[in-house]
């Protein structure tokens, strides 16, 4: 093949997928900022002829939007703090020392990670249930830990590992022990992995639907993904721009965090597989 | 691990001496990965112990709305595994997970693929392009996209609808794309497979750029082609990112609720019912939570033996400590 066409191939296939990735997301946004009579024409308007904020002060105004986006900070702000902590330390435990039981620790981890969503939620159910726990926050934030926390330690463990042994023992050759080599190599180093970690947990937590779904029914204590889920989606005659601003809303916090982690957390799900 | 840092550390005054402060050093050393790890395990223990104890309890008792409200199952042995095994419906679910399940992993881990190698053949710029519009896709929360897809499929306003009709692809206007099974999980695929697809396809990337580049043009100097330098070379050097990366997509295709659940309107009818619809709908449709724990206990038990090699993997890469 001519390197001329096949350059032109390559980049119109290039140009496909960019196009299939993109326009969902773009039709979202789009139709946000339509006006309803654009929205319901029967040949789409590619692009808002004449853009609209309606839909979003719709959304914002609609049923306990605030008070479920509150719902959703308190649960993740709380999950992600918690199961910073507890995982940063048994990350270091895992990636730093040989322990009996450590091979144990790492099954219980990987195979958690296993274990359906739809699984877990019945025992939860029937167990908060039984202690008044359902439709409270604090039992979401602790189902939100079972699957955050084995993640959040399995990734750190992959950031710890990375950094070079010779760095942390050159601290130690210089007189330092190893917690003062800890603090002073290890942490800096760490810490942006720390933070695509603590970023990523937010990101699993704000998206789950699972759980909350079944274990928050009082329109009051919902979470926003609950909250977009029921919102005007489920009969014909549906307000689509204002869905799709509410969809845009849930979307944005996810999507700029996303930007700043994404190159780290692919690199922190298979660490190490290659030399592994 | 290594203690010659404190070897190091420790003030040379007398060998006895010295022995001894090594020994209790070692002693605090070996101490310490259990201190570290001991909070974590605490909670987990907590928050996942009892609940998959519970699970497997349930699953032995009959769990209904009177029960819930007095607090108490009544015990009655097998009967609740013996009563989906016998039922005709679990393995019509059984099949339809598993053979669901195999088109989107092989979907996603195809398409993946084939998008990796396209980024590597592209220039600077549009690799840039791609990689933002995959990253962009990836990063969308499961519900949004699932609300988009919706929108996307509307019965009267559906944009895929005015394409399909457009590229003569029969006639889509005022389609029910949920009215056939087929095509249902034919939609429910795509927007599954659009929200896998970039993480494969950025990771299996990362990977190519570590297959060192003399080896490939070594055998392309030899005369091997695409293919047999891809399975020659390429395929046996990223093997182990691709076990990870079918194992997970099983994992998560084989559990998947929210997607289907939502794209059905929250009530699929019972040709749609996968795996954890089943499970759900019999423990909170029906309130029968033992029987639901039972169909839970057997899928996890279906994940854990196909997921078989990711788990060895996995473990292998958590023992290599640096």
């Amino acid at each position: 093949m001519p390197r001329a066409l096949r350059r032109t191939l390559v980049n119109l296939t290039g140009l496909l997928v960019f196009v299939v990735m993109v326009f969902p997301v773009y039709w979202m946004v789009t139709t946000a900022f339509k006006p309803g009579l654009e929205i319901t024409s029967y040949t789409p308007h590619w692009w808002p002829h004449h853009p609209t904020l309606v839909h979003f002060t719709d959304a914002i105004h609609s049923g306990y939007f605030w008070r479920d986006l509150a719902n959703s900070l308190i649960v993740v702000g709380a999950v992600v703090l918690l199961s910073m902590v507890l995982a940063f330390l048994a990350a270091v435990a895992l990636a730093k020392f040989r322990f009996t039981g450590r091979r144990a620790f790492i099954v219980l981890i990987i195979v958690i990670q296993m274990l359906p969503a739809n699984a877990l939620v019945i025992p939860l159910y029937v167990v908060l249930a039984r202690y008044h726990q359902v439709d409270k926050l604090s039992g979401l934030v602790v189902t939100y830990m079972t699957f955050v926390l084995p993640f959040a330690i399995w990734t750190l463990r992959g950031f710890i590992i990375g950094i070079p042994k010779e760095l942390e023992e050159a601290a130690m050759v210089d007189g330092n022990g190893r917690a003062t080599a800890f603090v002073k190599i290890l942490l800096p180093l760490v810490a942006p992995g720390l933070v695509a970690t603590a970023i990523f947990a937010f990101i699993q937590a704000w998206n789950e639907f699972i759980f909350a779904y079944i274990l928050l029914s009082d329109q009051q204590k919902q979470t926003l993904t609950i909250w977009l889920s029921g919102f005007l989606g489920t009969s014909r005659g549906t307000d689509w721009g204002a869905v799709m601003a509410g969809a845009t809303l849930t979307a944005i916090p996810v999507i700029i965090f996303f930007l700043f982690v994404q190159s780290r957390i692919a690199f922190g799900l298979t660490a190490g597989a290659v030399r592994g | 691990m290594s203690s010659t840092g404190h070897a190091v550390g420790a003030a040379p005054s007398g060998p006895l001496r010295r022995h001894r402060r090594l020994e209790r050093a070692r002693l605090a050393e070996g101490s310490i990965p259990y201190a570290l790890i001991a909070p974590a395990v605490v909670v987990i223990v907590a928050i996942l112990g009892y609940p998959v104890y519970y699970l497997v309890r349930l699953s032995f008792e009959h769990y209904g709305l009177f029960q819930l409200i007095a607090h108490k199952g009544q015990w009655i042995g097998l009967k609740n595994f013996t009563s989906i095994l016998t039922d005709g419906q679990f393995w019509h679910v059984v099949l339809r997970s598993v053979l669901f399940t195999a088109a989107n992993v092989g979907l996603t881990l195809v398409l993946g693929t084939l998008i990796a190698f396209l980024l590597k053949e592209l220039g600077r710029f549009m690799r840039m392009l791609v990689t933002a519009a995959l990253v962009l896709a990836w990063s969308m929360p499961v519900v949004v996209a699932t609300q988009l897809w919706l929108w996307m499929t509307d019965y009267q306003n559906g944009v895929v609808n005015y394409l399909f009709t457009k590229l003569h692809f029969g006639n889509f206007i005022q389609y029910d794309w949920f009215a056939n099974t087929f095509v249902g999980f034919g939609v429910i695929t795509s927007l599954i497979v659009w929200g896998a697809v970039p993480f494969v396809a950025i990771t299996v990337y990362a990977g190519l750029t570590q297959v060192p580049a003399e080896l490939l043009e070594a055998a392309a100097l030899d005369g091997s082609g695409a293919f047999r330098r891809f399975r020659d070379i390429t395929f046996p050097i990223l093997k182990p990112i691709f076990v990870i990366l079918a194992s997970l997509s099983i994992i998560w295709d084989f559990q998947v609720f929210t997607q289907p659940f939502l794209l059905l309107q929250q009530r699929p009818d019972p040709g749609y019912w996968l795996m954890s619809i089943y499970a759900y709908e019999k423990s909170f449709g029906i309130s029968q939570y033992g029987l639901g724990s039972a169909i839970a206990l057997v899928m996890l038990a279906l994940m854990l033996c196909v997921t078989f090699f990711y788990i060895r993997q996995m473990i292998r890469i958590g023992e290599v400590d640096r």
